[in-house]
């Protein structure tokens, strides 16, 4: 059974699939480039109180990202 | 035939490493993405010829998202094709991420020769890379190098001759991404490794609590060893060395002058209780020299050793991430932590790294409140000479006054300002320990740069105080100013001068302060409007490259403003 939600509702340290992108083609392409696409796993590390920004690990690489943004990134476990 | 080689790649790769190895230009470099933020130029020799090399800020694809980043697009796009040679950078460590830009670029037809970067950090990583298949796969020579100790660029030069475009079909983005993933499937071998240490700290420090008692420890940390290693070269040794051996060749000096006159005036200044006093007497071989290398030089020295530090490491992404929260109420993110701490050191590089910053409002925001708040290390080395002596209080209440100033006028920007602020995106480098040869390096050509900038307009500012005190020239400018200082702010109407001559450097106008004779209030007062008002010419001319005409106008005003509004404040309300 596959859960959808958005990254910054999800708990920290755990392993998750991209679905989904909402947002304009200016954002997808940036985090397309950074290796943010929907099919990609990604872990949640960390989140900071207070809508800050989020921390995922992607392949081999650890970003940062603002709450702002992480909210449009709708993944499933 | 080359004419110009690119060293192109994704941010934090080692692309300036790289370059000075090729050129032998130094350049800055970091461990944190955005480090280079202005092209930077060099020449090597290929096969008998003159090549220009260009160092360019790191991109994650041909499609610009910052500043930074369209410098990097622009330039690849104007260049005719069989002149160029892109040398494309890529963290071994990180290949798969790196190669998305890396077949976009091959993609697009340059002329590409890969350099995988960092391979001695692959092995503590356990990763293996197969460089032979890689080449194979991307059609474009590979060769793996280590740019820190310089494995490999010799090969590397060797085979620039043989690079060639590639045709390769354009892909879309996902497809991209699925030939990336069999790539890697194909030539990356993964040896399963115990958590070290370090990535211990590395993860400790990207979560909220652990991050946040990190950094404090860090910068407090940081800001004692600055203050106690400072203190410890002042007293050491420069000040030995002015009052040993410097002063008497100067008393010396002084007698065969006569004690008096133009000259005696110019070079030594007045004599204070008839002996020079290196603080007071506001002479050229006096309090010029003393002002810069005994005040100045030992801050300057220990603030850039731990920034440096600081940078190598990869604190500075770290740092961004917990302050995120913070600057988006002042209408930016947390990456404009950077141009901030750069901003400490001094304004001018501070106000050009504001480039990694994505929006046009972001940019202004940051490069005003660097201008206003953010003292550079010359003038907080004098506000230590200034108020040290005196209670702790005062030096902690400037900093504590700048910071206040800082907060509010971003939060009044962030709501007057059309737009909003962008989101804030940023790759986590891993810690990393550079070789010490390497930070001293960097710390030596920062310390070079400095004097080279500051020495010759600080004898200029002691030179023209000098003239105009002599020709009487102040007194039209006190008089017009009067009121102001003296009634709003409290001080004696002379400190005019000095707010005017911090327009050529804020430490020979400290200086001016000293010699007014004022009481402990006055001289909080003033060094905290020192560092608000107007910024020195160098800090003036970036700004106007950075912001424009319209944008340099309008910072002014806002520094104006910001100054009659805090000085008169000091003055009234919290001081009384």
């Amino acid at each position: 059974m596959m859960k959808r939600t958005i990254l910054t509702q999800l708990k920290q340290n755990t392993k998750v699939r991209v679905v989904e992108i909402s947002g304009g083609s200016r954002l997808q392409g940036r985090l397309m480039s950074m290796g943010i696409y929907p099919g990609r796993e990604i872990t949640k590390l960390s989140h900071f109180a207070l809508r800050g920004p989020i921390a995922i690990k992607v392949g081999r690489s650890v970003l940062a990202l603002g709450f702002g943004m992480a909210k449009r990134i709708t993944v499933e476990m | 035939m080359i004419k110009k080689i690119f060293l192109v790649g994704n941010p934090n790769v080692g692309k300036s490493v790289l370059f000075s190895r090729l050129t032998g230009v130094q350049v800055i470099v970091s461990n944190y993405p955005g480090t280079t933020v202005e092209i930077a130029k060099g020449y090597m020799d290929l096969a008998g010829n003159r090549v220009e090399v260009v160092d360019l800020p790191g991109a994650y694809s041909l499609e610009p998202n910052s500043k930074a980043e369209e410098v990097t697009r622009d330039l690849l796009k104007q260049k005719d094709r069989d002149e160029i040679l892109v040398i494309n950078i890529i963290d071994a460590t990180n290949l798969e991420r790196n190669l998305y830009f890396c077949l976009q670029l091959i993609e697009a037809g340059y002329p590409v020769i890969i350099c995988l970067n960092m391979c001695d950090e692959m092995q503590h990583h356990g990763i293996s890379i197969d460089t032979v298949k890689l080449e194979k796969l991307l059609e474009v020579p590979v060769i793996s190098t280590c740019g820190i100790t310089g494995v490999g660029i010799k090969l590397l030069i060797d085979r620039i001759q043989e690079v060639k475009p590639r045709v390769r079909s354009s892909l879309s983005h996902k497809h991209r991404w699925q030939e990336i993933g069999n790539i890697v499937e194909a030539v990356q071998t993964l040896t399963h490794r115990h958590h070290t240490l370090r990535e211990i700290l590395e993860d400790a420090s990207v979560r909220p609590f652990s991050g946040m008692l990190m950094a404090l420890a860090v910068l407090y940390i940081s800001f004692k060893i600055v203050r106690f290693s400072a203190e410890f070269l002042i007293t050491r040794l420069f000040d030995p060395f002015f009052f040993n051996l410097y002063q008497p060749f100067l008393e010396r000096l002084s007698i065969i002058l006569g004690e008096e006159g133009p000259l005696h005036h110019l070079l030594i200044g007045e004599l204070i209780n008839g002996k020079i006093d290196f603080k007071q007497s506001l002479g050229l071989l006096t309090t010029a020299p003393y002002i810069e290398f005994s005040m100045v030089l030992p801050y300057v020295i220990s603030f850039y050793f731990i920034l440096s530090i600081l940078e190598d490491i990869g604190f500075l992404p770290r740092l961004a991430m917990l302050l995120d929260n913070l600057l988006h109420r002042l209408g930016l993110h947390g990456y404009a932590i950077i141009p901030v701490l750069l901003g400490f050191g001094c304004n001018v590089p501070g106000i050009i790294a504001t480039r990694i910053l994505e929006s046009k409002r972001e940019r202004f925001i940051a490069s005003t409140l660097i201008s206003i708040g953010v003292p550079c290390v010359a003038l907080q080395a004098m506000i230590f000479g200034l108020l040290g002596k005196f209670s702790g209080l005062y030096v902690t209440g400037v900093y504590l006054a700048l910071f206040a100033v800082w907060l509010l006028l971003g939060t009044v920007l962030n709501l007057i300002l059309k737009g909003y602020s962008p989101e804030f995106l940023i790759e986590i480098p891993p810690y990393r320990f550079p070789p010490l040869a390497m930070l001293f390096r960097k710390l030596f050509f920062r310390i070079k740069g400095f004097l080279i900038e500051a020495l010759p307009v600080v004898f200029l500012g002691v030179f023209l105080i000098n003239v105009l005190i002599l020709f009487r020239m102040f007194d039209f400018v006190t008089y017009i100013f009067a009121p102001v200082v003296k009634g709003l702010f409290g001080l004696p109407k002379e400190a005019i001068i000095a707010l005017v001559i911090g327009f050529l450097r804020k430490d020979v106008a400290a200086g001016m302060l000293i010699t007014l004779g004022m009481n402990v209030k006055q001289l909080f007062i003033s060094a905290t409007l020192l560092a608000i008002s107007f910024p020195c010419i160098a800090t003036f001319v970036v700004l106007y490259k950075e912001l424009g005409m319209k944008g340099l106008f309008k910072a002014t005003l806002i520094m104006i403003l910001v100054t009659l509004l805090v000085g008169t404040t000091l003055n009234f309300l919290i001081l009384r």
